[in-house]
This record gives structure tokens, C-alpha cells and sequence, in this order.
């Protein structure tokens, strides 16, 4: 009847594909295999607690935050997009791609920008609109469709990717002490630089994925019938939020 | 040992006191925003949020220095206020627009100096000095603020306080997820969890077989962030059960096979709807038609990069 302390891991997975509260979750997977495997109350306090206090480098973004927020106030979200507005580029390919680099770079050093709502959108679209607009002529409904799907795939591989250049990112750290409960120590600086190829691969092969992708949605557009939607619009639209 | 003790101890490396004070430096921005929290009219759960932050700070200082047993227990109570959300945020305001734009005008773009400043010095630490990188972040915080203060005569240690305690009511408990999962695992290791399924796998994948084992591992991490949608998640769970026992016992580089399997979890983040922050929020922010528009640009790029991971891991593992 071994096969019971495996009751954790059903838990976490059912739960989290439940999308009940991971917290709770969490705590309740420990609670369970501490008990089905008969681990004594007092041990499993302490393996609790030894955890947490080994493990408390996962939470040095504590104190990131005393100039995460003070950064936001002085501008340097503007300071970002006024640098990504300087890129004039022929294809909205191009305005995802160099984006994508953009990301990537600042998520090595941890800094962000806003994401989705707070940087594609009132920044990267419109930019990718217009040049996309030079490119073909016009820009149909379906090809802003596959811009907005390409900015936001951008977005995402550039960060996940990116921020593992980070020394000290949560999911490294994360790593470093899961490994550390096994036995095995490990060094933030070596785990940061096997991900070095990883994300230069990541992101080459996400910007000329999409940029054969844009190739082909841009000649589309510029053969379909009727108007295509303008960039102001797109502009006009980001502004008023 | 006492924290005196520790201090003075020679025994106890130089990066490892730096640490402990950084620690409580963290421990101190945690109770900073309790403290505001427990006396802010405007949010609607001060107690819970209270004793959430709190104890957090408390533990970060006091938690090498008490009984074991007792801090595992001040844990379960700390985040008991988190799981009846009663945790809210304060009424902190967000700088407005124009704030912004003025701060922009007078500093520009230097603002990228002391914005780097944290990377660069982590880097620094971690490349030149036999300190750990994460006393480098806390150096390169340091320095950015001082920079923003010698820029802006507006940027007092308060303003850098009630940021922060706004910033962390902004992610809020969610934020202590890896700390708990890490805790989960160590949990799982007492109990033995690793050693039921590797029984159970090796039935199922040939012992001894690295090749095959980093396939198990990498695919399953792709697999079970996708279920769970949550790779820090998924990498708790597969590296007791299959990453220890099918990969790292048969002698293969721990840093690259542990790196490399959180970013193969990434690329089964990149194909589920589970991951609605990356995957199904932009599809509202940028009023997309189709709800999967975003899966499905990414997911031809997931599938080359595990490929690409794991033929990374069979070579340099």
C-alpha cells in the first residue's frame, strides 16, 4: 500500500487543473502525505519549517520591489517606449521580432515593462499596425487577428526565456532548492548560463517563425477585397484606456 | 546558535552573514507593509493582510532562530488568512499618468542606469566575488535608489517603502508559491515520496537509460505544466518522482538537467489555456476573435524548442 503517499501528488494536480485556490492546495498535498506516510506531526513541522528558511532566497523579489515601484513612478515605462518607438522597420515582422529581442534583454536583468496590457498593446500593435500598413497596402481584420496572437507569443517566449538570464530569478532559485532537498547543490551563476543557448535559440526561432508567418499574412492582406483597418484607429484606441 | 553567535562565528562564511543581513532587510519590507496595512482604512481585510505580511517578515528575520517546529507552524498560520482571502490590498495609489510623464521628461532615459542596476550587480557578485549573487541584488537595490534619489529630491525613503508595500500588495500571497511548493517537496522527500515512484516507473522506463530518462523527464514536465498550468508546479513533483531517480542517479549534471527541465515546463506553459495569465488574458486585452490565437502561434515554437532541450540535455549532461 505504498502506492498511497502518492496522494500529494494527485492532490496538487487534480487541484491545480481544478484551479482551486493553489495555496490551499498546496498545504493540504502536505498535510495528506504527512499523514497517509505516518510522518510524525512534530517532523513535519520542522521539514516544513527547515524548507522555509533554507528556501528563503525564493523571496529576495521582496526587496526588488523597494525600486520596482519607485522606477514605474520616474518613467521608465515611457523611457521604454520611446526607445521601441525608435525602430522604424518595413514589416510588422520586424516590429514583433525586434521587440521580442527588447524583451529579452531587459527580462535578463529583471525589468519589465508591463506586459501585455501595459506595453503591446498601447505600444508594440500600433507600431506593428502602421508598419504592416506600409508593407501591404492595407491591414485586414484576420492579419491584425495574427499580429495580436504573434505580439503576444513574442511577449511571452521572450520573458519566460529571458528572465532565466536573470542570477536569482524564482524559478532558478526555485530549482536550486528543490535540487537542494535531493542532495544535489548547485550554483544560481552555472544554472543561469546552460540558459544562455537555450534562449538565444528560443528567440531566433520564434522571430523567423513569425516572420515567414507575417511574410505570407501581409501578401493576404494586401490581395483581399474591401478596406483594411487603420492604425490610428489602433492608436486612438490604446490612448483612451 | 544565536544570531550573535552566527555573526562573530569564523566558521560561518562572509556571504552567508551578508545574506542573513539582507534577509532581514526583506523581513522589515514585509512588516513595513503589515504595518501600513493594519492601520489603512481603506482596505477591506486589514487583519488578514496583517498578520499574512506580518509573519512573513517576522519569519524572514527570526525564522533561523527559533525551533524548527515552531516556524513550520507559523507558516500554516500565515497563510491561512491568504487561503480565506482575507488578504487585500491597501489603498496605495498607483502613480497617475501624468506623474509619470512629468518624472519622464526631466530624467529621461538615465532611468535605464539604476533600472540595470540590479541585474548588473547580481551578475557582478556572482562573476567576481565569492559572494552569493543574491547579496549582489540587494546591493544593486541599494544603489538603484540611491541613484533615483540623486535624480529626484522627490525620491525619499518613503516614496521607496509605500512603492514597495504597493507593489506587494499588487502579487499579494500568490507571490509565496515557490517558497510553499519547495516546502511540498521536502515534504515529499521525508515521506519517502521519490522512492514509491521510482518503483513504480522503472516497471516502465528501463533503469539505467539516461537517454530515455531525460525524455521522460523533459516530455513529463511539458506534459504535467500543461495539465496543472504551472511549471514551478510541475517541477516539483517530476523531479522528485522522475528527475532524481531516472536522471540524476545515473550521474548526470544536476545544474543542466534541473535548468533545462523548468524551461521544457515553460514550453508546455506556452500550449494550455491552464496558463490564462500568458495564454487567455492577452486574448481579452487585445480583443482577439479567437480565444486560442495565442496557443496557437506558440504552440510549433514549444514543440522545436523540447526538442531542441532535450537533445541539449542527452549532450551536455
Amino acid at each position: 500500500m505504498e502506492l498511497i503517499k502518492l496522494i500529494g501528488i494527485v492532490i496538487v494536480v487534480i487541484g491545480f487543473a481544478l484551479k482551486l485556490d493553489s495555496i490551499l492546495v498546496i498545504m493540504i498535498a502536505a498535510v495528506a502525505t504527512a499523514l497517509v506516510s505516518g510522518l510524525d506531526p512534530v517532523v513535519f513541522l520542522q521539514t516544513l519549517g527547515d524548507s522555509f528558511v533554507s528556501n528563503r532566497s525564493m523571496l529576495i523579489f521582496i526587496i526588488v520591489m523597494v525600486v520596482t515601484g519607485t522606477l514605474e513612478r520616474n518613467g521608465l515605462k515611457q523611457a521604454a517606449a520611446a526607445l521601441m518607438r525608435k525602430v522604424k522597420s518595413a514589416s510588422a515582422g520586424v516590429v514583433i521580432g525586434i521587440y521580442g529581442i527588447f524583451r529579452l534583454v531587459f527580462a535578463a536583468f529583471n525589468v519589465s515593462f508591463g506586459g501585455v496590457a501595459g506595453f503591446v498593446r498601447p505600444i508594440v500593435m500600433p507600431m506593428a499596425v502602421a508598419a504592416g500598413e506600409n508593407r501591404a497596402g492595407k491591414v485586414t481584420d484576420r492579419y491584425l487577428e495574427h499580429m495580436k496572437g504573434m505580439a503576444s507569443g513574442m511577449e511571452n517566449v521572450a520573458w519566460f526565456f529571458g528572465q532565466m538570464l536573470f542570477v536569482g530569478t524564482s524559478g532558478a532559485l526555485l530549482v536550486q532548492g528543490t535540487l537542494r532537498d535531493l542532495g544535489y547543490e548547485t550554483e544560481l551563476i552555472d544554472l543561469m548560463t546552460v540558459q544562455i543557448p537555450i534562449a538565444v535559440i528560443a528567440t531566433a526561432v520564434t522571430i523567423g517563425f513569425y516572420l515567414l508567418l507575417d511574410r505570407a499574412y501581409a501578401k493576404q492582406s494586401a490581395q483581399a477585397e474591401g478596406p483594411g483597418v487603420s492604425a490610428e484607429s489602433i492608436a486612438d484606441d490604446a490612448k483612451g484606456e | 546558535m544565536n544570531p550573535i553567535d552566527y555573526l562573530m562565528s569564523g566558521d560561518v562564511t562572509l556571504s552567508d552573514k551578508l545574506l542573513e543581513i539582507f534577509y532581514v532587510v526583506n523581513g522589515i519590507v514585509a512588516l513595513y507593509t503589515g504595518w501600513k496595512n493594519l492601520n489603512d482604512a481603506g482596505n477591506e481585510h486589514r487583519v488578514g493582510s496583517a498578520v499574512f505580511w506580518l509573519l512573513l517578515g517576522f519569519l524572514f528575520i527570526v525564522g533561523p532562530w527559533i525551533p524548527s517546529e515552531i516556524t513550520g507552524a507559523l507558516v500554516i498560520v500565515m497563510v491561512i488568512p491568504a487561503i480565506l482571502k482575507r488578504v487585500a490590498p491597501g489603498s496605495g495609489k498607483d502613480p497617475d499618468e501624468g506623474e509619470m510623464v512629468g518624472n519622464y521628461r526631466s530624467i529621461g532615459m538615465k532611468i535605464f542606469v539604476p533600472a540595470l542596476c540590479i541585474g548588473v550587480f547580481a551578475l557582478a557578485f556572482a562573476l567576481f566575488t565569492p559572494i552569493s549573487s543574491l547579496v549582489g541584488i540587494g546591493v544593486g537595490v541599494l544603489a538603484a535608489a540611491f541613484i533615483l534619489r540623486a535624480y529626484s529630491k522627490k525620491n525619499t525613503p518613503t516614496v521607496f517603502l509605500n512603492d514597495a508595500r504597493r507593489m506587494l500588495d499588487a502579487v499579494g500571497p500568490l507571490s509565496l508559491l515557490p517558497i510553499l511548493l519547495a516546502g511540498l517537496g521536502a515534504v515529499f522527500t521525508a515521506a519517502g515520496v521519490g522512492e514509491v515512484i521510482s518503483g513504480l516507473v522503472s516497471s516502465v522506463i528501463p533503469e539505467g537509460n539516461l537517454v530515455v530518462g531525460i525524455v521522460v523527464y523533459a516530455v513529463g514536465m511539458a506534459v504535467f505544466t500543461m495539465v496543472m498550468g504551472n511549471a514551478f508546479a510541475a517541477i516539483t513533483v517530476m523531479t522528485v518522482g522522475v528527475g532524481a531517480p531516472f536522471v540524476l542517479a545515473l550521474g548526470a549534471d544536476p545544474v543542466v538537467v534541473g535548468s533545462v527541465a523548468l524551461t521544457c515546463g515553460y514550453c508546455g506553459t506556452l500550449c494550455t489555456p491552464m496558463a490564462a495569465n500568458f495564454n487567455m488574458v492577452p486574448v481579452a486585452i487585445l480583443d482577439m476573435k479567437d480565444r486560442n490565437g495565442v496557443i496557437k502561434k506558440q504552440i510549433p515554437i514549444a514543440l522545436v524548442m523540447l526538442a531542441v532541450q532535450i537533445v541539449y540535455m542527452i549532450v551536455m549532461a
